[in-house]
């Protein structure tokens, strides 16, 4: 099993590069992205895994960063927003107006772009599944599913 | 899609930064030496601080500085003054901020919070309004007649919890119901709640050797917390820098100045070092300010055939342990007491009344969601004993040209739109005709409600805002304004209303997204569904600016008359023959002739906007004009009722608004959606349920529920356009209203479901059986 005691650097896989990080023990894999490797697009909402801002993909899977050990990470594939481009869910989120004040939006891009990933043709019960992990204040959810199921339904591509 | 102006579903001009993780919030600045500040807080709703031991605390390696009431004795506050920044001598609700650690970094300041140790000597505490106001009630503030007010038009009740009191007297109320055939009596009962905006409040803070402050922070008045440091302090406002950039939702919570002056106080105490403090979710629903929660009475009167006459309303508003802007929402609620429908005769009372509650401020709407429940839920009461389709009695009674306030202003279609065109619009987007209730069998009630609003500004008389606008050496422009991006996207409402004005492409208009007090034109704050006018008042003044100056300048190159040329794509041109003209990248930055002879300077344009003909309310009848306009509006929600088990499914919401002249349509409509569904959250689950020690039980998003994805209704939008004649191209504001009338929407679609009156909020399933069963298995 590995252990860290004291202060230790780690090389986390982030965005498809290896990059190293100096970690306490019980440092959340959000802290790490955010202060020590300086990608600050996944947000502090609660730090209790209620809100969704804070999601990340691990090994392609949607994993709230606050939840999850910094140490847990080392050995996985880590994905933050900042390692998204010009992406399908990206530019529905654009033309559907699926974003007001923006500090959602990460966390919701990373779901979905999972989402996407994964499935072709899911139905409205695992689209809502997926995507109530997540909290926006801003919009009525409704362009946030639309955008989804552009991506899902290939009309944006 | 055309390029140019409005009407037109424009992209956000920060668009790309959001979806990229490039768009930076506060507390993204995560500059090398900045210290953490952590809050301690009360876990007490109303004692006396027996004592604070910081002495295993300062002993933690790394801390540079503890700070305790002891340590600030200034009293802060917008109206009033009764706000220590930490608590001095006594604490006023749990979660008040009682210290603050500085120190090198988060995990040591948390670990030196944990081992302050606070005691407290409990009060008595009060839990409501209501209960505040009863004879031999604890008192909050002992002291509230020696409190410095900021403004004329506040009156504190010394001896009392009544931090202020508004008063409405139009005609004669006791002569009105005597001419009444039905009167209705109703009491209504609305919790506190929080704004949850996704980001929570951050500020930093620091002092350069020459005493410069320099605060970033997530708030919607930049303005405002450089005044009131530059006035707790005695620092000049020059000295005083406020920056903020992209700002992560804010629906009210971050109008007031909160942390800024808590950053100031850590950064002064660690000798002017960078000080970072960001708000926990925790600390962010209970220590800064909330929703307010409110008391009302109310008392209708109507005649037979349902033409309203009379109103005597009590709003008792549940302002928490300090004033913040509790007195103007009293204002507001006082202001907009009987909602857009003309009653001759009305007396109102508004009180602001301190409790041992969190403290309140503006949230969105500003107390108009609250009063808009009672006087809606009143009316679908007066409509069942009338025996009269509560839409029709909304209709009849709507507010008309000619007619008054309640504060004795003039209505007309230009300053309060056309609610009657409204009404019949939501119906129609419901199928009102069908009937408001309808038996689906399997114990299933399908049922609709109804309400109508309406909200002005409520500002200060002499809100102001401003624009500066420069170009760049291609005939592109540079657009400067100081409302702060919270969401809306004002910015680039800005940007169109300027592209309308120049005739130019949007894409060739920049515009700053940050705020930075030291070169950012002055703007009031960026509440209130203000910013699209009295910004883009500025905007046009700017842009006339501009337009007299190429229209001069290009008459001496092009050697014509200033008023023989016109403007559009870039170019000043001849209006007698479009294809003689000089380009903007000809003329902005001087005129160059071939010889080297060069003409003019670069070229900036300043556009200025003060609110005329706003006043104070007269005190005793509150008569005065407190806003440039109302923007009004109909709703409706439908709801599936479970007889059996008063759950419900919400299946519809829809709005009309009056916006004047939609400006972008895909940004209003989703404005407008995002409101409704804020209003479904405040309506059926948000709420501070409290021990009964006045404590907070719901501190985390776990147990305090806002909406979710695949909760939501079908969403119905329309808009009605009468235009405001003052308003940039005829708009009103929009940006706050979805959300005003879905509360009642859903009690009174709720109440015409279950049989049973609905007064208190939110509707819970457990509400409903209480109110329909009385308790009774």
């Amino acid at each position: 099993m590995y252990t860290l005691k004291e202060k230790t650097v780690v090389t986390l896989r982030v965005n498809g590069e290896d990059r190293q990080a100096l970690i306490r023990p019980g440092d959340i894999l959000l802290d790490t992205l955010r202060d020590g490797l300086g990608l600050t697009g996944a947000k502090p909402g609660c730090l209790n895994g209620d809100c969704g801002a804070c999601t990340v993909l691990v090994d392609g899977t949607p994993i709230k960063s606050c939840l999850m050990l910094t140490a847990e990470a080392v050995g996985h594939e880590i994905t933050t927003v900042e390692g998204l481009s010009d992406t399908p869910i990206q530019r529905a989120f654009i033309e559907l107006f699926a974003f007001q004040c923006g500090y959602c939006t990460s966390g919701f891009l990373m779901v979905c772009h999972a989402l996407a990933g994964q499935m072709q043709t899911p139905p409205d019960a695992v689209i809502d599944e997926w995507l109530e992990s997540n909290i926006c204040r801003c919009t009525s959810y409704e362009e946030i599913g639309k955008a989804v199921r552009a991506v899902l339904n290939g009309e944006i591509k | 899609m055309s390029k140019t102006g409005i009407g037109v579903p424009v992209i956000r001009k920060e668009a790309a930064s959001k979806v990229t993780g490039e768009a930076k919030y506060t507390a993204d600045f995560l500059e090398p030496g900045t210290l953490t500040a952590q809050l301690v807080t009360s876990t007490c709703a109303h004692g006396v601080i027996a004592g604070i031991d910081t002495s295993a605390a300062a002993g933690v390696p790394g801390v540079r500085a503890i700070l305790t009431g002891e340590s600030c004795p200034e009293l802060c506050g917008a109206i009033l003054k009764d706000r220590p920044p930490l608590a001095r001598g006594k604490v006023r609700y749990y979660g008040e901020p009682v210290a603050l650690v500085v120190a090198e970094d988060a995990f040591l300041a948390a670990k030196a919070a944990s081992l302050i140790k606070v005691s407290y000597e409990p009060l008595p505490v009060v839990h409501g309004p209501g209960q505040a106001l009863e004879p031999g009630a604890p008192l909050i503030h002992e002291g509230l007649g020696a409190y410095k007010r900021i403004v004329a038009d506040v009156y504190p009740e010394p001896g009392t919890n009544v931090c202020h009191r508004e008063k409405v007297r139009k005609g004669d109320v006791e002569k009105g119901f005597s001419e009444c055939a039905v009167i209705l009596e109703a009491r209504f009962k609305l919790p506190q709640s929080d704004h949850i905006a996704m980001e929570t409040r951050a500020a930093t803070a620091s002092i350069s050797a020459d005493g410069t402050v320099f605060i970033r922070t997530s708030s919607q008045a930049p303005f405002e917390v450089r005044k009131m440091l530059s006035e707790l302090y005695q620092i000049d406002e020059g000295k005083i820098i406020v920056e903020v950039p992209m700002v992560g939702g804010g629906f009210g919570g971050k109008a007031p100045v909160n942390l800024e002056i808590l950053a100031y106080l850590a950064s002064r105490a660690a000798g002017g070092r960078p000080v970072r403090l960001v708000n926990t979710r925790e600390a962010d629903m209970v220590s800064s300010p909330c929703r307010m929660g409110l008391e009302a009475t109310l008392k209708l009167g109507a005649t037979e055939d349902g033409i309203l006459k009379a109103a005597e309303m009590t709003f008792l508003i549940d302002a928490g342990g300090y004033a913040d802007i509790g007195p103007r929402l009293a204002k507001a609620i006082a202001v907009g007491c009987t909602g857009p429908y003309h009653i001759e005769n009305v007396s109102c009372d508004s009180l602001c009344v301190y409790t041992n509650h969190p403290y309140v401020t503006s949230f969105r709407g500003f107390g108009h969601a609250s009063v808009t429940f009672c006087i809606e839920r009143a009316l679908d009461k007066l409509a069942r004993k009338l025996r009269l389709d509560p839409a029709r009695l909304r209709y009849k009674n709507a507010l008309m040209p000619g007619q008054t306030s309640p504060t004795q202003v003039k209505i007309t279609a230009s300053n309060c739109g056309n609610l009657q065109a409204c009404i019949e619009r939501v119906k129609g987007l419901v199928n009102w005709e069908e009937g408001d209730r309808l038996d689906m069998g399997g114990g299933k009630i399908r049922a609709k409600g109804i309400a109508a609003f309406w909200k002005t500004s409520n500002s200060p008389p002499d809100a102001a805002s401003g624009a500066f606008i420069s170009f760049n050496k291609d005939g592109s422009v540079n657009l400067n304004v100081g409302c702060v991006e919270i969401g809306p996207m004002m910015k680039t409402t800005a940007a169109q209303i300027l592209s309308e004005a120049l005739k130019m492409d949007i894409s060739r208009i920049h515009v700053n997204m940050d705020v930075n007090t030291r070169y950012t034109p002055y703007h009031w704050k960026t509440v209130a569904s203000m910013t699209t006018y009295m910004i883009g008042r500025a905007v046009l003044r700017a842009a006339e600016d501009v337009t007299d100056q190429l229209k001069s300048m290009a008459a001496v190159v092009m050697k014509c008359a200033p008023e023989d040329l016109d403007i559009g794509d870039e170019r000043v041109f001849l209006r007698s023959d479009p294809s003689v003209f000089k380009s903007f990248r000809d003329l902005v930055h001087g005129y160059h002739y071939e010889n080297g002879n060069a003409l003019y300077g670069q070229m900036l344009g300043r556009g200025g906007f003060i609110m005329t003909d706003l006043n104070f309310l007269d005190r005793e009848t509150g008569k005065g004009k407190p806003g440039p306009y109302w923007t009004v509006g109909a709703q409706a929600v439908e709801v599936i009722y479970d007889t059996v088990a008063h759950t419900y499914r919400l299946t519809k919401a829809a709005t009309v608004i009056d916006a004047g002249k939609v400006l972008n349509p895909a940004m209003a409509e989703g404005l407008v959606k995002g409101g409704m569904c804020m209003g479904l959250g405040l309506g059926s689950r948000e709420h501070f349920q409290y021990d009964p020690a006045g404590r907070v039980l719901d501190t985390s998003l776990r147990t305090y529920k806002v909406m979710h994805f695949g909760q939501t209704p079908e969403y119905l939008v329309a808009f009605v356009e009468t235009p405001f004649v003052e308003g940039p191209y005829g708009a009103r504001g929009l940006a706050e209203h979805g959300i005003v009338g879905i509360p009642a929407a859903l009690g009174n679609a709720l109440s015409v479901a279950c049989g049973a009156e609905l007064d208190e909020l939110p509707l819970l399933p457990e509400k409903i059986w209480m109110a329909k069963t009385g308790g009774r298995l």
